[in-house]
């Protein structure tokens, strides 16, 4: 993160590179890297998905590429008035506070989240550092790890998040960097990401974290950044390594995919989110044959993800590319509550041990 | 309410009792359609009367709800009146017109309709019906109050008297009638409203029951064109005609009758026929039989004949089609009018016809509904039966898809936001019934219908193109002339600079002149503004030539700078109803550098819709 002063001048550099177009008579166009599919390549070094060079433009001479300059420098003046208030907003606030700029309005939450990723992909700086922040998710914690959270008091207090929190476990907050969160102490092994609450209720309930000795990670679907970036700094910090259990279907193949190569959207800040060394222990195709497991047929737009997924170089790899392809052929699906077929504790007692070779 | 008669135009059937008992074959056939045919026959004999006698049509309907489904329907008009002694027999007798004497187009052709109103208002109400009528000769009108004799078939007349009137001339008619009073598709409103767009010369009040009025205001001074009266054509007679006429004709010789009763018929044509028939030029006409009157009737058949005349058509007319869908369906916003076409003069079995169409188009007009078709047989709106109507059969034999309109596989009536106005007319319209309520589907009636929908409709194929160009062109002009100076005037902010000079930006951007109009509306004024933008780096001169649907305006436009404007403001308050926008054309500037205006066609003057043959 960077101070606000390195903000506001890396905004403002943006606006003068317009501002100067337009006084030189030239056609001004904003330059960035396009944020395809296309685009991103392997960093080796960091072993995550990062934006390669094909860059877009952006010019006024078009409606769209003027709309997104007008739309910019209205988003950029309203940053800049919030750094120089110390005052902050949720993405959706600006998205309302849009409805003043009338024709240069937001048409959509996604319109300006897009945007917001775009001036991040520009300025390389992050949201944080515009001061705009996502509304809490509620993804949750369970596991014997010890951390410390700064509250409104603006003291740090200190959180055990196997005994002293609810069922629900600790709950993740949007800014979870150092100044907010300290990572003290751990007992444990492993973490364990969960796709859904019931299956993190599932484990919680059959103890899989004392038994295990794991920290139990609700991901709540698509994992937000901040649910990402605090499983990289336990990952890097404590040397845990993460799992990730999901349903077997692409769209929970994706959120593995997220986690541990980086998201497409989110490209230009892989090296600060994903956990490159994240291994997959969702539901498979070949589990499916293996165990049996009940099933739903996939629909058309199941088909074309998967197929999405076979042009994707994320998951080019020999594992991936023939669970897609089993799946294709077998057209079929599976939840991760589908194990319960084999009664509750078949996850905790024979499926995880066996994915994650701890049955000796 | 005025029938003009003439005595040997009229003759005497005995048939009241007959209707009496069979009301539907002429419409009465429910309580809420004997209203509004009542209404009908009244409003289609007075419009009838005024366009005979070059009379600005003031008609006004009144309908008063009486205890037990009773109502009283007065129309009243500014018609040329009845002579005195006549109405008795006008209203008070079944008549029909010896339209075989007289072949026109006019609204009302069987002559009956009027007394077949009078005579359900006496079966259902018991009341009789009470005329006042008055000439713009006579010093006072007469009042009458007068019932039907069914056995007889005469007028009963209860009261004759002289009153004072306080109008130059007129007729009004009171009936006393069991009906039902509906509004909607098939109601006595949407039929004046109908008769409102294709008579935009007159003035239409309507009272209805609940005393709420309302009324179609003129859009235009200018009296009809009465159609003239011609001889049948040869090609069109029927046997039983033939017989009668050979009993009253006034000729000798059945030469002379051909040759003198028949219209396009010349004394050498008639002799071809006769003697193809093998038949005695000579013949008395009263001898004249069924086998002789057949053989003449295949002989007529075999021969060529010259074409029936036009000159029995009445036309709506081009103008009145365009002002009446203006004035009355101007409220529903349309985008596009129209031009109205008139197909030329056709022929089925004998009997001249034509076909005009006009359309509306776009707007505020639903789009998620079927085209509304309004359908018109010489000049009266049809309301029922549209499914069995040649009109909308052809309308839905067209493929409307490649036009933009949903249509499924191509036939039926299509889906979009049109009202397309369809006239059939000729001095003998086939219907598929004696209540005249739909045309019925001949084929060359139905060939022709098609034929001029398609010219109508090439002309919104080139509104559609032309819309979608100005569209991308707006798109460019609000991007040069508000987003790119926004752009400017923001970064310009938040580095706390001079706003900097966006001419060259946006002559790189554009590097055309945009003419665009648009419409300003204060105070109930509506004007049009004519915008033309230099956006190209030099200076600029041109002709434009602004085309309104009212006429045209010719501005030179002289060494015009980049970045400035120039303006031409019009009034609108010429145009009655909706505005469908002007057209540009231009000359002296190489046409690259033009946006929003079309070169001018170097057959200017000539331009315009022409019936073309498909």
């Amino acid at each position: 993160m960077r101070n606000s002063e390195n903000t506001e001048d890396s905004l403002k550099e943006f606006v003068r590179l317009i501002y100067e177009a337009i006084r030189s008579g030239e056609i001004p166009e904003v330059r960035l890297k396009s944020r395809t599919r296309e685009n991103i390549v392997l960093d080796s070094l960091l072993g995550v998905w990062k934006y390669g060079d094909q860059e877009v433009v952006r010019s006024a001479r078009k409606m769209d590429g003027a709309q997104f300059m007008a739309k910019s420098l209205y988003t950029i003046q309203f940053i800049l008035e919030m750094l120089k208030d110390s005052k902050s907003s949720t993405l959706r606030e600006m998205y309302y506070i849009s409805e003043g700029w009338k024709d240069y309005k937001f048409s959509a939450q996604d319109e300006s989240n897009l945007l917001v990723e775009d001036m991040e992909v520009i300025t390389e700086l992050l949201r944080e550092d515009f001061h705009l922040r996502p509304e809490e998710n509620g993804a949750s914690i369970i596991g014997n790890i010890t951390i410390e959270e700064k509250n409104r008091k603006n003291e740090f207090k200190r959180i055990n998040c196997r005994d002293d929190v609810g069922d629900a476990g600790y709950t993740i907050p949007y800014n979870v960097e150092s100044e907010k969160l300290r990572l003290i102490s751990h007992d444990a092994d492993m973490i364990v990401a969960l796709e859904t609450g019931g299956m993190f209720d599932r484990l919680v309930e059959n103890k899989f974290d004392e038994d295990f000795r794991a920290v139990l990670v609700h991901l709540k679907g698509q994992p937000a950044r901040s649910t990402r970036r605090l499983l990289k700094r336990m990952n890097e910090e404590m040397g845990l390594p993460v799992y990730i259990f999901t349903d077997g279907d692409p769209w929970s193949f994706r959120i593995y995919a997220s986690i541990a190569y980086g998201a497409i959207k989110t490209a230009h800040i892989s090296h600060w989110l994903a956990v490159p060394t994240a291994e997959f222990v969702g539901i498979t195709a070949s589990d499916i044959l293996t165990y049996d497991l009940p099933t739903d047929k996939l629909n058309d737009k199941d088909v074309g993800a998967l197929n999405a997924e076979l042009q994707d170089p994320r998951f080019n790899t020999e594992f991936w590319k023939s669970e897609i392809e089993t799946m294709l052929k077998i057209n079929q699906k599976a939840e991760q509550q589908a194990l319960a077929k084999y009664g509750l504790n078949f996850v905790t007692e024979t499926y995880l041990p066996e994915k994650l070779n701890l049955k000796s | 309410m005025a029938v003009k008669p003439k005595k040997d135009e009229y003759k005497q059937v005995s048939v009241s009792e007959f209707f009496e008992k069979n009301r539907h074959i002429l419409g009465f056939d429910s309580a809420q359609k004997s209203l509004f045919m009542i209404v009908k026959e009244a409003v289609d004999n007075s419009l009838d009367a005024c366009e005979e006698r070059g009379i600005l049509p003031e008609i006004s309907v009144r309908i008063e709800r009486k205890p037990n489904d009773i109502f009283r329907i007065t129309v009243e008009d500014n018609g040329p009146g009845i002579e005195r002694t006549i109405v008795p027999r006008v209203f008070g007798q079944l008549l029909y017109g010896s339209r075989f004497h007289v072949l026109r187009q006019t609204r009302g052709q069987q002559g009956l309709g009027i007394t077949a109103s009078i005579l359900y208002g006496q079966s259902t109400s018991g009341e009789p019906c009470e005329i006042i009528t008055k000439r713009a000769q006579d010093e006072v009108a007469f009042h009458f109050i007068l019932g039907i004799d069914v056995r007889t078939n005469t007028a009963d007349l209860k009261v004759e008297e002289p009153v004072i009137w306080d109008r130059e001339s007129g007729t009004s008619i009171a009936i006393t009638a069991k009906g039902r009073y509906v509004t909607g598709k098939q109601s006595i409103m949407e039929y004046l409203k109908e008769v409102a767009v294709v008579n935009p010369n007159a003035r239409i009040h309507f009272t209805d029951p609940d005393g709420k009025s309302l009324v179609f205001e003129r859009s235009i001074e200018e009296p009809a064109k009465p159609s003239k009266a011609t001889k049948p054509h040869p090609y069109g007679i029927e046997l039983g005609e033939l017989l009668s006429l050979s009993q009253i004709t006034e000729s000798t010789t059945l030469l002379k009758m051909l040759s003198s009763e028949f219209s396009r018929l010349s004394d050498n044509s008639a002799s071809e026929i006769l003697a193809k028939a093998g038949i005695d030029p000579e013949m008395n006409p009263r001898d004249l039989a069924k086998d002789g009157a057949n053989a003449i009737m295949e002989a007529i058949a075999n021969t060529k004949l010259m074409p029936p005349t036009a000159e029995s058509l009445s036309p709506i007319s081009e103008q009145f089609i365009r002002l009446g869908m203006l004035s009355v369906y101007g409220e529903e916003r349309p985008s596009f009018f129209g031009k109205p076409v008139s197909g030329k003069v056709r022929i089925y079995k004998g009997n001249p016809f034509s076909v005009e169409v006009g359309m509306v188009y776009g707007g505020d007009l639903p789009s998620e509904q079927p085209v509304r078709i309004v359908r018109y047989a010489n000049k009266v709106p049809l309301l029922f039966q549209p499914g069995s109507c040649a009109i909308t059969q052809a309308v839905s034999d067209i493929d409307w898809r490649q036009l933009g309109f949903d249509q499924k596989q191509g036939k039926g009536v299509p889906y979009g936001p049109a009202i397309i106005l369809v006239h059939v007319h000729g001095p003998r319209i086939p219907y598929i019934s004696e209540s005249k309520e739909a045309i019925a589907p001949i084929e060359e009636i139905m060939d022709e219908i098609r034929n001029v929908i398609r010219i109508e409709v090439r002309q919104l194929r080139k509104f559609n193109s032309r819309a979608e160009r100005n569209k991308k062109i707006g798109e460019k002009f609000n991007l040069v002339s508000v987003v790119v100076p926004e752009i400017a005037k923001k970064s310009a902010e938040i580095l706390s600079m001079e706003i900097p000079d966006c001419k060259m930006v946006i002559s790189r951007i554009a590097n055309v002149v945009f003419v665009r109009e648009d419409i300003a509306g204060e105070n109930g004024r509506k004007t049009s503004r004519t915008s033309v933008v230099n956006y190209t780096m030099e200076n600029i001169s041109m002709n434009l030539k602004i085309v309104y649907p009212f006429g045209e305006k010719d501005l030179e436009i002289r060494d015009l700078p980049p970045s400035e404007s120039f303006t031409y403001d019009q009034d609108l308050d010429k145009i009655a109803g909706g505005y469908s926008g002007a057209e540009f054309y231009f000359t002296g500037i190489n046409p690259v550098y033009v946006q929003g205006a079309e070169e001018l066609p170097a057959d200017w003057g000539l331009k315009g819709v022409e019936t073309v043959e498909e």
